[in-house]
């Protein structure tokens, strides 16, 4: 009943000496060896986070940047511009935004992070599609801008009520920062890049260290009491009760921004009648789907009973038809809600909240109900 | 009583011909914590190696197979109430279902104690 591949070829981020030492429990990730666990445990992990902090190693992820060659900042915005359907001229000098790289049909490539730094622009993007993420940008930007990524730095997440508390220690400033705030700040005299952002739906920071003091500073941190280690099982939970994205699973090449639920992060000077409206790959699609809906859309689910339904079971739209209507694209358990938690797709025609829908798990149907998202509220210091 | 272990980790009791089944605590731990379990329903005739019950953790859900033929004769309902038994006490309250056993030559292949520590080693 259990796996037990152990592929030989994973690459180590900076602080994989540390998870070993803290009883990390190993797993293959995007290429990667990570923690999926310490010796604490998924549950009490993801409810630490929530009460107090969780630091979170997530230096597999990708760290870019953009530079104008015309040394100007609005041009490598406005040359961003083509590849996500946001307003990226107008982020403010210290200020993040959350994006995706659509393609020529509308649908997305990646999701990923922008943050204006002043002088460039600085990205975030997932491990597993880093490298096409990096050919992307160079093959659509090499004109106008330099592209370098930062295999240098690691990348940690201090997530949870406490984390400002904690962080304040190590970065004075760190507290006064609004959610989404992004920029160069010394953490115990390391020159980082912080963020007031993150991937639980609470509060917390993202920290770009220097390969060579990522262990030193993560170790710092660790040593506080109202912080443990988090791994990633309980990242994968938290996102899924804060009712976020995961890349591969929720949106992906074939679901449009529109369809993934995400028109939230459209700005309005890329939509129909904007300033600077459409003009990304997959535009046609994207403004017509914002203009007139899209034929299906994300939803979550929360299942009647106490199984959970997880990524891959077929939705029907009643206990006895043969034809399913859609899918769930991540599900397990939440331990903050103490139940089952699903998101998945459905026509949008039959994807308003309370409608009822059926799962089809080991043979029989059980009924969930479309749901708002988040399933826990987000508690950003906005 | 005896008691005999799979490859699977699966403990197996045998008082007469009823054969209470498990997961080895080796098995919990490696399924860390455990939300859900869903059980056969008594009656059901299981062949040795059919999926028989379900356990989910946090992370997935882990199929527990059958380790002998027999009719489930009796099911461990306080799992279906508190999950969290097979964390705390895989070897003991959290059995899974007890079957009548048909065929006690099955009995054959199983692991003792020590051979299944051997195993987990």
């Amino acid at each position: 009943m259990l796996a037990t591949d152990k592929p030989s070829t994973l690459k180590q981020t900076p602080l994989h000496a540390l998870h070993i030492a803290r009883g990390g429990k190993m797993v293959p990730f995007a290429g990667y060896d990570m923690p999926v666990q310490y010796a604490t445990g998924v549950l009490k992990e993801h409810l630490h986070a929530r009460a107090a902090a969780g630091l979170f190693d997530v230096s597999h992820m990708g760290q870019l940047t953009l530079r104008a060659k015309s040394g100007k900042l609005e041009d490598a915005a406005l040359a961003l511009e083509k590849l996500v359907p946001m307003d990226i001229l107008a982020l403010a000098p210290g200020r993040q935004r959350y994006a995706q790289f659509t393609n020529d049909a509308g649908g997305i490539l990646d999701d990923l992070m922008v943050a204006n730094f002043g002088d460039h622009l600085f990205l975030v993007v997932n491990a597993a599609c880093k490298d096409e993420d990096e050919a992307h940008l160079r093959a659509h930007l090499t004109d106008t801008c330099i592209i370098e990524t930062l295999p240098d730095r690691a990348l940690i997440a201090l997530q949870g009520p406490k984390a400002a508390d904690v962080l304040a220690k190590f970065c004075p400033e760190a507290p006064a920062m609004k959610f989404m705030d992004a920029g160069p700040h010394q953490v115990n005299g390391i020159a980082c890049f912080v963020s007031r952002s993150g991937y639980t739906g609470e509060d917390g920071y993202e920290i770009s260290i220097p390969n060579d003091q990522a262990e030193a500073l993560t170790a710092a941190l660790l040593d506080h009491p109202d912080v443990l280690p988090i791994g990633l099982g309980a990242r994968d939970s938290l996102r899924l009760e804060a009712g976020l994205c995961l890349y591969g699973h929720d949106i992906d090449t074939t679901t449009t921004p529109v369809e993934g639920g995400l028109n939230w992060s459209i700005q309005k000077s890329r939509r129909t009648g904007g300033a600077r409206a459409g003009g990304f790959l997959g535009s046609d699609k994207i403004l017509a789907q914002l203009d007139g809906g899209a034929p299906r859309k994300r939803i979550g689910l929360l299942p009647e009973g106490r199984a959970p339904v997880r990524e891959g079971v077929l939705l029907f739209a009643d206990a006895t038809s043969t034809k399913s209507i859609g899918s769930v694209t991540s599900g397990g358990f939440g331990p903050s809600l103490g139940a089952p938690i699903a998101m998945g797709y459905l026509p949008s025609a039959q994807a308003a909240d309370g409608t009822t829908v059926y799962a089809e798990l080991r043979g029989q149907r059980m009924p969930m109900k479309v749901s708002p998202m988040p399933f826990v509220p987000h508690s950003y210091k906005r | 009583m005896t008691t005999l272990y799979t490859e699977d980790h699966e403990w197996l009791q045998i008082d007469g011909d009823v054969v209470t089944v498990g997961i080895t605590d080796y098995a919990q731990s490696q399924l860390g914590d455990v939300v859900f379990v869903e059980l056969p329903k008594v009656g059901r005739a299981l062949k040795k190696a059919e999926a028989a019950a379900v356990v989910e953790s946090v992370k997935a859900a882990s199929d527990v197979y059958a380790p002998i033929t027999g009719e489930v004769v009796e099911i461990n309902d306080a799992l279906a109430a508190e999950p969290a038994l097979v964390n705390s006490d895989a070897d003991g309250k959290a059995w899974f279902f007890k079957l009548k056993l048909a065929d006690k030559s099955e009995l054959e292949g199983l692991m003792d104690a020590d051979a299944y520590k051997a195993h987990t080693a």
